[in-house]
Parts: structure tokens; C-alpha cells; sequence
């Protein structure tokens, strides 16, 4: 006696959130079923092992043909074939397009591009997340990567709007996307410390200070190829960045400068002696990432250099991060009394954000 | 030319892309009725076209309004080639066809495509200008409202019940004609979807012509049929019960009717029925039987087999046919009837008096081409002759009518099975029209209180009883005989009072049988059916044996043929009677007493045996008290002074009889074990495991003992196909593989649901196919409704209590008839003891309306929902508006079976697809909900070589509006005076 045939169909469709879980984690079912027996659910209900490969098999089978509905969530909201409440749709929805983290540093930043694809057998290697859940999360950066893409307005916004996703998880989205549009680097081993969130944190500053969106004047009149205002930077920022470099540059500056921070920050400071023997090279090195950012190569590698040319040092001094916090506002408002420097305004949208983004930075 | 039918094509959505170039798709739309085609312009390149076009205008005759669908087809235009059809919408346009229901269809339907499946969807709008004519309703049947549902529906009220209507058309089955060879699959799907829903339309119109004819208004408990017989032809057949129905629509509507036909006219203000809801009085002991007769020209008659509801004991004695007088009266009324069958389940109060068992009958028949189908007499003439010898078996059982009755039919090549079943009745003929009630209706009507003990008295004369049986002084009055098992095939009366919860029983069979052509094939089915029918009977009493209980409601047997085997599967629920005598155990006995071994094999089964009955007795809390005396003389008057008249005769045999049955005298029912094969029985009746704890299951509308429903319900359809193995395959293999499917089914089922705990499964409907040699299909429809577990437990009353508390439901029932017409039906109509909302603090027992109105809301009842039940009510919600009746027929082929998931994912697409067809064709109706939702047919074919698969579905219901009960402040203001009076009287009775 073997099965042929074995379906369940619910006028409101049945959704497992447990099994479910178990799908988008891109188990088998025969894991699945595994798993399930290992939590016990046999003993609480009484059922056999039968019964439970039979159910888990029909989820699956739901969850399949779910599965093209949720790759453009307004249209499970329209479609007439599966009943699902309202909250079951959005659980389905928020489920299907989180991620993991472990996997999202792996991609982060890189191209969503096939090439790439191929690599997700390592990735899923290195992660003990399986292929299949690697495949649906890569798709799933791509699909939102490419809906987006070419579109006006916050990215935020659009994100939510064509995938129904929390306020939350569109965020997320915002950064992932604003990452690999950017392919801001962030594999290289001395940034495996920093979590999704923080880069995540810094996506959301960026978008906010540094694209074109950010400055307000969003063009009523397409400007021909007009990038996409929440995606890519604002390359005349990124040129008008290249001014800062008196700051260093100019040594007079340079030394006005430090002695305003300094005069400033003594007795506040724990490492006060650190930070005057190193002043100079910190504020070269953020000067001259600025300065860099014209090239695209630099771009990618924005995070490196801040952690390289910021990040380390302090550390490897033991600043506390409230001495950071003190000396990068003490380090950016100076700049104000320097009456030779005539860029406040690019200083301050740059350094505005900067100091956000190193203090998010700056932890073991 | 009395109608005008207009229709809008508004837009289209989620189009498929058909260019595959572009990524787009220009559709435009062709809607044709009869043979008038109109088409919309084409929208250029999108996948949600806007079309907004004018009214397309059909003038038509109502004939044709009634028999023809309006066939919406979306195609992709196409310049160069032959353009692509995207898919099709078909619509009934009847429910527009009657003043009370649906005014428009509006709104957006799947557009399904049978070889696709759903591809998008389209928004129309439809509407009927129908002429006034006056000559209408001599051509056509427009006007007449049908309605699937068993029992009277929510918001009406039986004038009259006319009775049992039927009709039947034959067709050509298109996918068997010759020109099936050189059209698309497509094509021929769409061919015999067509041709069904046009012989639907027809046979509905037809059928309304008779209730027409009859001068009711209306078709309840209608059920319509197809019989694929393959080359033969296709048959399309219906039956139902005519009525005369009166809109319960607001409060004044309950004053003494007075818009009814003159002759009701005089009755109606007396008619008021004495109680809440749907209350009746049936009763029965079994009388099935089994004919089996062949084609024409070859007769091969199987003995008809009679056997009865009693284990042991045997009162046969000689005696006279006394009861004829009896039903002389009642009988009238229906003697001009050709069938007095009714296709009902649950009555309206005091319409059945006695229930006498079940009567079915079967018939094995040689089908040939439909030569003539104009003249669809051959299948006629079989169904007269299934009809005719239900009659007479249920007159073998005093009984003049036949309720809860059914027909069937189960195909396999050229060998079809017949059958019909239902329940052996005395009726009340109050609600049966003509006058020929007269002289006994006016004093009966104060007499005839309703007894809730009534309809288990036995109908027929004990002294001259068509069976052995085991006759007792019923239970709970002590004044008429009972028997001590009741089968039945309708809902459990309302009023009945059972002790404890029911529960789901199944008797399954197999039986192999040679491979055959032709009348050997119909012969050897033929001997076989009395067998099958007979082991079939003996299982369900085992099992009921085993579970404590003493009667079955809604007993359904299917018996299945296929190439090498036939199938037998019964249904039914079980429950505890308090008018029944208790039921005794099982014995074992072993045949070879003197082997030590085998007698203890035999006592440790015997304990196992006992062990079960007890588990089963706490576990659905069967606890009848013992009675005393005094209770007997309890305030309940005579119930049946009519015919203590007409039986004085045997008024005095009673007195002999009583002898030898003394009530409390209670056979055991003895298995006796003597082969194999008997130990197989018994293995078989410990393998049912019971449903885990907080689940209950019945097959019934509700289950028995449970009365405090909440709002939430899940239907759903589960299908499950097994494939034999086909070496040496023995009848206890078979039996052993059938009810490990079934149990393996129900399993599954329980645990799918386990969130939904407590929750009972009503309706459960198994249906049996063997779709070829080696595989067994079930399809099993049922609905899941939660239920308060806080009140739910306090079931367990004592006797005493119960039937004093009873009394007093009755008693206040008399007096709050007013109440019960305008609010009765609010939905609690088979609820057990329905009451008046105040009783509810007084009786525990009672809860009826009440419980429905205190059940929490639904969250979120969101616009779009559509809810689905084989149910014909909606827990915690009140029907406020019937809209016509949904009756669809769908076929699904794929030729890439393996891509679209296997069989499994192709199914339960196919299924999904249905119910959102349905749910879509509610919607647009302007409904909220299905009731009584049934799928009659799950016809499905595979050939896995081929990668390819058919499926045929057909289901049916009623659309209706539902509003929550919580949101129905409106009833209230009609409570007062009610209240006063129910609690009056409650203090009256009580003290």
C-alpha cells in the first residue's frame, strides 16, 4: 500500500508557522520531518510519524505554490485562490523576506549579479545555512534590488510599497540594496567584527546625508539619467569633498585645528595624550577619506579606510567610547572657528555623518 | 421575449503575459449568451486592462435565462495568427431570477482556464430586466428559489412541504463523440462543461415546472447529480422537496400569515410550531434492504434481504396488522402521492411523529448507449423501480413516508449500481397540504405536544413486526414501545434528549471479485451486494455496541464497484438515546471451549472488549442514570392519545408482551468466534482509535452533546489515493489496507487541526472511488467549528434534572410560538434544546440562541471573506438572506503532470482553484458565505506515463448573507415579552 495521492485543502488556507519556518530555512522534508520529531510534537498530540510526514508534505506543497505569490507580495493580497487573514498574509510576507544574518555579511555589499550565485555553495558552506535558504535570501536582495532599482522617491518608501514589509525589515532592505548599488566593501577580515546592523545603521545616515534624495532639491524636472536619488551618492558632494584637504593640507590650519580640539578636550579626556600625540594622523586620515571618495574604488572601501585610519588606532589605545564621542564633536564643531576654511557646510554634511557612522563603528 | 440579461465587462487583472516578446498582452473579452456573441475592443499591451465597456444587451426568453450560463471568454488578440484564448468565466445567471435573492452580480471572477487553471481575473457586472409576463410561469420555471439545504432554510418558514420532486436529462457525453478525436483537449473540456451547466439549467427549470405544478415556490434539500457512463452518455439528475415557503423577513412577519394561498390560509395560525428551531420527532429500528436487478433482458433477482437493528431477543409473535388503521389517516394525505419521499433532514416541529428505520434499496444495472436523449426513459424507469421498492419496504415498516432520502449512483465500465436510501416515517400532515387532514387536525393540534421521546416509539405493530426485534417501554415515558437500537439517515431531532456526546462511526468493507464482462460482472456484483450490506450492518452495530450508544443519525452507506473489487463504506453517528434502553455489551465465544489456550486468548479479548466500552462510555460521557419510578409519572401529557384510539385492538397485547420484555432486561450481544475471519472482526472493531482529547467528530449537522459553538470554522476537502499492491490480495488485506486509509485519514485530519482544539468535525462526508484496478481514492469534506470547552463540560446531568428541566423548555415553547417565527431560526435552528434567551440563566441545560449571540465576534471580518460550510447554518451568526443556489462543474487537465507538482500538487491546485471560483461567485452575488456546501463529485484520472491528468469536480450550496450576531442589536426589542413568559413558566415547572 503505498500513497499516491495525499492533499489537504482549506477554505482559509492553513499555515503552520513552524513548518513554515522549517521551509524557509530550505530544510527537506525529510529534515523537516526529522526535526519535528526531535521537538516532541508526536508526544503532545499523538500523532505517528505518517501523519506527520503527510503534513509536512502539504505545507511544503502550499508553501510552493505560495511562494510566487510572495515574490510580489501585493499580489497574495489580491489573488483569489488562497484565504489567508490579513495577519497570517503579513506574518507570510515578513517571514519570507527575513534573513540571516550571517548570510547577509556575506553578500553585503557585493554584486547581486550571477556570478555571484555561484558562490552561494560556499557561502553555504561557511555558514551552515542551507543552499536552498541561501538561494531564497540572495533572490530575495535581488528581486528587491531589482523593483527598486530604477525607481524615484525614498527608498524606504518604495521598498514598503512593492514588498509589504515592516517598517523594520524595510530598512534593512534599504541598506542591502544601498550596499550593493555601492558595493561598498565589507568582507575583508579586519571588518568581520561589525554586525548587519552596523552597517545598516551607517546605510541609513548615508542615504539620509549623502545621496541625492538627502539634499532636498529632488529635481521636478527628470534631469535626463538621472540617478536614483536614494541609491547613489551625490558625486558633486563626493567632488566638493576634495576641499576639505586643506584642512590637512594646509599645516597652519592642521595645527589651529588641533590645538582648538585640544584646548578644548583637556582634563575631559582619559586619553588626552594619545589623542594630541596622534591628532594629526586621525584627521588626516578621515580628511583624506573624504578626499578620496571621488574614485569609485575608494568608495568601496570607504568602511575599510575608516577602520583602518580611525577604528584601529583608537583602539589600539584603549579609547573609551565616550572619549571618541567627545573628541569627534569636539574635532568637528572646531572646525568652525577656522576662520581660513570656507567649506562649513560640505564639512558639516560630511562630518555629520562620518561621526555617526565611527561611533556605530567603534567596538570590539 | 421577457427578459433582458446586461452585462458590463468593467477589467481585467493579473493577466498572463501571452507575448511573450513584449511581456505583455492584448485582451479583449467575448460574452456570449444562446447565440449572441458581443465583443469589447482590445486592450493594447497590459496585464490589467481597463475595458469599461457598454452594456452588452441580451434579449432573450426566460427559458433560455434559466437554462443557459453566460460564457465570459478573455482572449489575446492576435494580428497575424488565430487568437489565444486566456480563459473562461462562466455564470449562472438564475439567482437574478427571483425577486428575494441577488439583484446584480458584480465583481471579480477567476478566469479559468481548463488546461491552465486560473489565469487573472475579470470584473463584470450583470444584471436581468426581467418583463412582467403574465404567462410567465407556464413556460418557464422563473421564480421558484432552490435551495440545497436539508431543512427549512434560516429565514423562512414551511407553509407547506409538498413533497418529493424529480427529474432527469440525458446527453451524449461530448469527450466520448467522435469528434473528440480531432479537437484539443481544451476544446472537449469546455464542450462538456458547457453541456453540463446547460443540462443543469435545464433540469432546474424542469423541476421548478413540477413545483410549479405542485403550487409550492420552492425546492429545498435539492440535489443534483451526474452519472458519467462513459460511452453510454451522461445523465444529469436531480431530486428534492417541493415546499411552499414563507420570507420570515421582519418581526411582522410573523403575524398569522396571511399572503399565503387561501387554503393555508385557515391552517397557518395554528400551525405555529411549539418550539425553537428546527424540532422534530423521528424514530427507527433498521429495515434495510437490498434488491438487485439487471438490464432487461437479463433479470438476475437477489433475494431481498431484510435484517433490523436488533442484536438479540426476538418478540415476533403472531399478530395482526393493527398499525394499517394507524396510518390510515396520515397516510391519506400521501397516498396520492406517487413517492412520498422527502430528500429533508431536519423538520420543522412535530412534522415527524415516529421513525421506523432505515429502508434502502440497490440495483445493479447493465448500461447501454442512451440511443434517444429525448426520451431519457430507460434511466427513469430504473429510478421509478429503486423508488417503488423504498415505498414498500418502508410500508414493511408501518410507515407511510420516507425522509433524509438520497439517491446514488457508482459506475465502473459498463456496470452501474443504483441506490436509494432514506428514513421509514409517520408523518405529521399538517404541513402536507390538502385537506384531506381535516377532522383529525384540529383536535390533534392540542393534543400533540411535542414528546422528545415521541419519534422513537415504534411505528410499526410489535405483534406483526417485519423483523425480529427487541421491543422495550421507551425510556423516558414509559407509555410506548421502543426498540433498542435506532438507525436513521436524517439529523437528530433537536428535542431528542441523549445522554453524552456522539461520535463518528464507520463500518468499512472490501470484497475482491473476478475480473468479468458484462452480466457475469452484473451478477457476481449482485450476489455479492446482501453480503456486503449484511457485514456492513453488523460492523456499524459492533462499533455502536462498542461505544456505549444505542442509535444512529445520519447513516450513509456508499458502496463502491470497481474492476476487481466492491466497496462498502458507512457512516454515521452514534449516539446515547435516553429514550432507548441501554445497550448491552459484546460477548465473545470462542467455538473450541476445551482448548486452555484459546479460552484464555479468548477471555483476554473478551476483557479488552469490555475495557474498550468502558474507556468509550467515560470518554463521551454516556452516565444514564438509573430511573426511578416517580419520575415516570412526570408532567409530560400523554403523548400520543391518537393512537392509544385507533390501537385499542392493541392496546391489550401491549400488556402481554410485556412479559417478556421487561425494560430493564438487556441482552448481550454475542460474537461468536469460529474462524479467522471473526477474528479479524474483532481485531478490526479495537483498531479504531478514538479522535485525541478535545476532538470530536460526527457526520451529522452538529454533534450531539455539544451546544456552545464559537465562531470559528475551517472547511476543507482532503483527498488521499492508495496504490494495492497487487499480489495475492486477500479480502482481510484489503479490509486491513481500506481502514488503515481511513484511520490514517482521519489521523491526519485531527492533527492538521489540532489548533483549532476544543473542536468538533460536523459533516464529516467520506466518499469512495476506485478510479482503476489498484488504486482506492477518499475525498472527505467536513467542517471544523471550535467550541466553548468551559460550558462544553458541564454536559453531565442527571436524568432527572434534564427531563424536568425538558419539560419545561416545552412547555415554555408553547407559549412563546410568537417569538420562535420571528427569531427561531436566527441560526441555532438544529441546535439541541434551543431556547429563549433568559432560560439560559435559569437552565444550564439550555442554550441555544444564546449561545450563538454571547460567542465572541469574529476579528476580523474583513469585506472579501467567504466563509464555506456543508452546514446549514453559520455559528454565532444569523442568515439574513438566501441568494441562490451555486451548482459548479469544473474540469482540469494538464499534459505536464510532473511540473505542476505530481498528482498531489495538481489536485490540490485543482481544489484551491474550486473554492475560489465558489468564493468569487458568492462575492459577486453579494454573499458573505456557502451553507450547505457539497462536493458531490471529485472524478479523477492520472496516467503518470503520459505526464498527464484529469480531474472533473462538481459542487454545490447555497449562497447566503450572514450577519454576526453580535452585530444584531435589532432583535432584542422582541425579547421582552418572551423573556416574561419563558421564565414564568420555567418557575411554575421547576418548583
Amino acid at each position: 500500500m503505498t500513497s499516491e495521492l495525499d492533499i489537504f485543502v482549506g477554505n482559509t488556507t492553513l499555515i503552520d508557522e513552524d513548518v513554515y519556518r522549517l521551509w524557509l530555512d530550505g530544510y527537506s522534508v525529510t529534515d523537516a520531518v526529522a526535526l519535528r520529531v526531535r521537538s516532541g510534537i508526536l508526544e503532545q498530540t499523538g500523532a505517528t510519524a505518517a501523519v506527520l510526514q503527510s503534513d509536512t508534505m502539504d505545507h511544503y506543497r502550499t508553501f510552493h505554490m505560495l511562494e510566487r505569490l510572495l515574490h510580489a507580495p501585493p499580489k497574495l493580497l489580491h489573488q483569489l485562490i488562497f484565504q489567508i487573514p490579513p495577519s497570517r498574509q503579513a506574518l507570510l510576507i515578513e517571514r519570507y523576506y527575513a534573513f540571516d544574518e550571517a548570510f547577509v555579511r556575506e553578500v553585503l555589499g557585493k554584486k547581486l549579479s550571477k556570478g555571484t550565485k555561484k558562490d552561494l555553495d560556499d557561502i553555504s558552506t561557511k555558514t551552515g545555512i542551507t543552499l536552498k535558504s541561501c538561494r531564497r535570501q540572495f533572490d530575495n536582495f535581488k528581486r528587491v534590488f531589482k523593483v527598486v532599482e530604477e525607481m524615484r522617491g525614498s527608498l524606504v518608501d518604495n521598498i514598503q510599497q512593492h514588498f509589504l514589509l515592516s517598517d523594520r525589515l524595510a530598512r534593512d532592505y534599504a541598506a542591502i540594496v544601498f550596499f550593493a548599488n555601492n558595493r561598498f566593501e565589507t568582507g575583508k577580515k579586519k571588518l568581520q567584527y561589525l554586525s548587519f546592523g552596523d552597517f545598516a545603521f551607517c546605510a541609513e545616515l548615508m542615504i539620509q546625508n549623502w545621496t541625492l534624495g538627502a539634499v532636498g532639491e529632488a529635481p521636478t524636472v527628470p534631469d535626463s539619467q538621472m540617478d536614483d536619488m536614494d541609491m547613489d551618492l551625490d558625486k558633486e558632494f563626493l567632488q566638493d569633498l576634495k576641499e576639505l584637504k586643506v584642512l590637512v593640507a594646509d599645516k597652519d590650519l592642521l595645527d589651529l585645528h588641533k590645538s582648538l580640539v585640544c584646548t578644548a578636550l583637556r582634563g575631559k579626556l582619559g586619553v588626552f595624550s594619545e589623542m594630541e600625540a596622534n591628532f594629526k594622523n586621525l584627521s588626516r586620515g578621515l580628511v583624506n577619506v573624504a578626499a578620496k571618495l571621488t574614485h569609485n574604488k575608494d568608495v568601496r572601501d570607504l568602511f575599510v579606510d575608516l577602520v583602518e585610519k580611525f577604528v584601529e588606532p583608537c583602539r589600539s589605545d584603549h579609547w573609551p567610547l565616550s572619549d571618541v564621542r567627545f573628541f569627534l564633536n569636539q574635532y568637528s564643531a572646531s572646525v568652525h572657528s577656522l576662520d581660513g576654511f570656507r567649506h562649513q557646510t560640505l564639512w558639516d554634511r560630511y562630518m555629520g555623518t562620518l561621526r555617526g557612522c565611527l561611533l556605530r563603528l567603534y567596538h570590539d | 421575449m421577457p427578459g433582458k440579461l446586461k452585462v458590463k465587462i468593467v477589467a481585467g487583472r493579473h493577466l498572463p503575459v501571452m507575448d511573450r516578446a513584449s511581456d505583455l498582452t492584448d485582451a479583449f473579452v467575448e460574452v456570449k449568451f444562446g447565440n449572441t456573441t458581443f465583443k469589447t475592443d482590445v486592450y493594447l499591451k497590459s496585464l490589467n486592462p481597463q475595458w469599461n465597456s457598454e452594456w452588452f444587451k441580451f434579449e432573450v426568453d426566460d427559458e433560455d435565462l434559466q437554462d443557459e450560463p453566460l460564457q465570459i471568454t478573455v482572449l489575446d488578440h492576435d494580428t497575424y495568427s488565430a487568437n489565444d484564448a486566456i480563459g473562461k468565466v462562466y455564470i449562472d445567471i438564475d439567482p437574478l431570477l427571483y425577486s428575494e435573492a441577488a439583484t446584480v452580480i458584480s465583481g471579480w471572477f477567476p478566469i479559468y482556464d481548463t488546461i491552465h487553471g486560473i489565469r487573472g481575473e475579470i470584473n463584470v457586472v450583470v444584471k436581468v430586466d426581467l418583463f412582467n409576463d403574465l404567462n410567465r410561469f407556464r413556460q418557464s420555471s422563473c421564480g421558484v428559489k432552490f435551495f440545497c439545504t436539508t431543512s427549512i432554510p434560516k429565514c423562512y418558514r414551511a407553509v407547506i412541504i409538498h413533497g418529493f420532486v424529480e427529474e432527469l436529462v440525458v446527453n451524449e457525453d461530448p469527450e466520448y463523440q467522435w469528434i473528440d478525436r480531432i479537437r484539443t483537449p481544451r476544446a472537449s473540456n469546455e464542450a462538456r462543461q458547457r453541456l453540463i451547466s446547460l443540462m443543469s439549467g435545464e433540469l432546474q427549470r424542469k423541476i421548478g415546472l413540477k413545483v410549479l405544478e405542485m403550487r409550492g415556490n420552492a425546492v429545498v434539500g435539492y440535489l443534483q447529480c451526474f452519472d458519467l457512463e462513459g460511452e453510454s452518455g451522461l445523465v444529469v439528475r436531480a431530486i428534492g422537496t417541493a415546499c411552499t415557503l414563507d420570507k420570515l423577513s421582519s418581526p411582522a412577519a410573523f403575524l398569522p400569515a396571511c399572503n399565503s394561498p387561501s387554503k393555508e390560509m385557515k391552517e397557518s395560525p395554528l400551525v405555529h410550531p411549539p418550539s425553537h428551531g428546527c424540532r422534530s420527532t423521528h424514530n427507527s429500528p433498521i429495515h434495510t434492504a437490498t434488491g438487485s436487478r439487471l438490464t432487461q433482458n437479463f433479470s438476475v433477482s437477489v433475494p431481498t434481504l431484510i435484517y433490523t437493528g436488533m442484536g438479540s431477543g426476538s418478540a415476533g409473535k403472531e399478530g395482526g396488522p393493527f398499525k394499517a388503521l394507524l396510518r390510515q389517516q396520515t397516510q391519506s394525505a400521501l397516498e396520492q402521492r406517487e413517492f412520498p419521499f422527502f430528500t429533508l433532514t431536519a423538520f420543522p416541529p412535530g412534522f415527524l411523529v415516529h421513525v421506523g428505520g432505515v429502508v434502502s434499496a440497490r440495483s445493479v444495472k447493465l448500461l447501454d448507449r442512451i440511443h434517444n436523449p429525448d426520451e431519457p426513459e430507460t434511466r427513469d424507469a430504473w429510478w421509478a423501480e429503486i423508488r417503488q421498492e423504498i415505498k414498500s419496504h418502508a410500508k414493511a415498516l408501518g410507515c407511510h413516508a420516507v425522509v433524509g432520502y438520497s439517491e446514488s449512483t457508482s459506475i465502473c465500465e459498463e456496470v452501474c449500481i443504483l441506490s436509494a436510501s432514506g428514513t421509514a416515517a409517520v408523518l405529521n400532515p399538517r404541513f402536507l397540504q390538502d385537506g384531506t387532514v381535516e377532522g383529525c387536525l384540529e383536535q390533534r393540534l392540542e393534543e400533540n405536544l411535542p414528546t422528545r421521546c415521541g419519534f422513537c416509539h415504534i411505528p410499526y405493530d410489535e405483534l406483526n413486526m417485519p423483523f425480529p426485534a427487541h421491543l422495550t417501554y421507551c425510556y423516558n415515558c414509559r407509555k410506548q414501545k421502543v426498540p433498542d437500537v435506532l438507525f436513521t439517515t436524517i439529523d437528530l431531532p433537536t428535542d431528542a434528549t441523549v445522554i453524552g456526546k456522539g461520535c463518528l462511526i464507520q463500518a468499512r468493507l472490501c470484497r475482491l471479485k473476478k475480473k468479468a464482462q458484462a452480466e457475469a460482472n452484473a451478477t457476481a456484483i449482485s450476489n455479492l451486494l446482501p453480503f456486503m450490506e449484511y457485514e456492513v450492518h453488523t460492523q456499524l452495530m459492533n462499533k455502536l455496541k462498542l461505544k456505549g450508544m444505542n442509535a444512529l443519525f445520519g447513516l450513509r452507506i456508499q458502496i463502491t464497484v470497481g474492476e476487481n473489487m466492491l466497496m462498502g463504506l458507512a457512516s454515521a453517528t452514534g449516539v446515547y438515546l435516553a429514550a432507548l434502553p441501554t445497550p448491552g455489551g459484546i460477548q465473545i465465544a470462542g467455538k473450541t471451549p476445551n482448548d486452555g489456550s484459546y479460552e484464555q486468548h479468548i477471555s483476554h479479548m473478551q476483557k479488552k472488549i469490555n475495557d474498550t466500552i468502558a474507556k468509550n462510555k467515560e470518554l463521551y460521557e454516556i452516565s444514564p442514570p438509573e430511573i426511578s419510578e416517580e419520575i415516570i409519572g412526570s408532567p409530560i401529557p400523554e403523548p400520543r392519545q391518537r393512537s392509544r384510539l385507533l390501537r385499542s385492538q392493541s392496546e391489550s397485547s401491549d400488556e402481554v408482551t410485556e412479559l417478556d420484555l421487561s425494560h430493564g432486561k438487556k441482552d448481550a450481544f454475542v460474537l461468536e468466534i469460529d474462524d479467522t475471519d471473526a477474528m479479524e472482526d474483532v481485531h478490526s472493531l479495537l483498531t479504531d482509535v478514538p479522535p485525541p482529547s478535545g476532538f470530536y467528530s460526527c457526520n451529522t449537522e452538529i454533534m450531539p452533546g455539544i451546544n456552545n459553538w464559537t465562531s470559528e470554522i475551517q472547511m476543507f476537502t482532503s483527498v488521499r489515493v492508495i496504490r494495492l499492491s497487487s499480489l495475492n490480495l486477500t479480502n482481510q488485506a484489503l479490509n486491513k489496507n481500506f481502514n488503515d486509509l481511513c484511520e490514517n485519514l482521519l489521523k491526519s485530519l485531527y492533527f492538521k487541526l489540532r489548533s483549532m482544539i476544543p473542536c468538533c468535525l460536523c459533516h464529516v462526508n467520506f466518499t469512495v472511488s476506485l478510479p482503476e484496478d489498484e488504486l482506492i481514492q477518499v475525498t472527505v469534506t467536513a467542517v471544523a467549528i471550535t467550541f466553548d470547552k468551559n460550558q462544553a463540560l458541564q454536559t453531565t446531568k442527571t436524568h432527572v434534572e434534564k427531563s424536568l428541566q425538558r419539560a419545561s423548555t416545552d412547555n415554555e415553547e408553547l407559549l412563546q410560538f410568537p417569538l420562535e417565527l420571528c427569531s427561531d431560526s436566527l441560526s441555532s435552528h438544529p441546535l439541541p434544546p434551543a431556547k429563549a434567551v433568559t432560560v439560559e440563566k435559569a437552565s444550564p441545560v439550555g442554550d441555544g440562541n444564546f449561545r450563538n449571540r454571547s460567542a465572541p465576534p469574529c476579528a476580523n471580518s474583513t469585506v472579501g471573506v467567504v466563509k464555506m460550510t456543508p452546514l446549514s447554518f453559520i455559528p454565532g451568526a444569523k442568515i439574513t438572506k438566501y441568494l441562490g443556489i451555486i451548482n459548479m462543474f469544473f474540469i482540469r487537465e494538464t499534459t505536464s503532470l510532473r511540473e505542476e507538482g505530481g498528482v498531489s500538487g495538481f489536485l490540490h491546485a485543482f481544489i484551491a482553484e474550486v473554492f475560489a471560483m465558489v468564493r468569487a461567485h458568492v462575492a459577486a452575488l453579494g454573499g458573505n458565505a456557502v451553507v450547505s456546501y457539497i462536493m458531490k463529485q471529485c472524478v479523477f484520472m492520472e496516467n503518470p506515463n503520459k505526464n498527464q491528468a484529469q480531474c472533473l469536480i462538481n459542487v454545490s450550496g447555497d449562497a447566503v448573507v450572514f450577519v454576526r450576531e453580535s452585530d444584531l442589536e435589532v432583535v432584542s426589542t422582541q425579547q421582552p415579552t418572551a423573556n416574561c413568559q419563558s421564565s414564568c413558566t420555567e418557575g411554575e415547572v421547576t418548583t
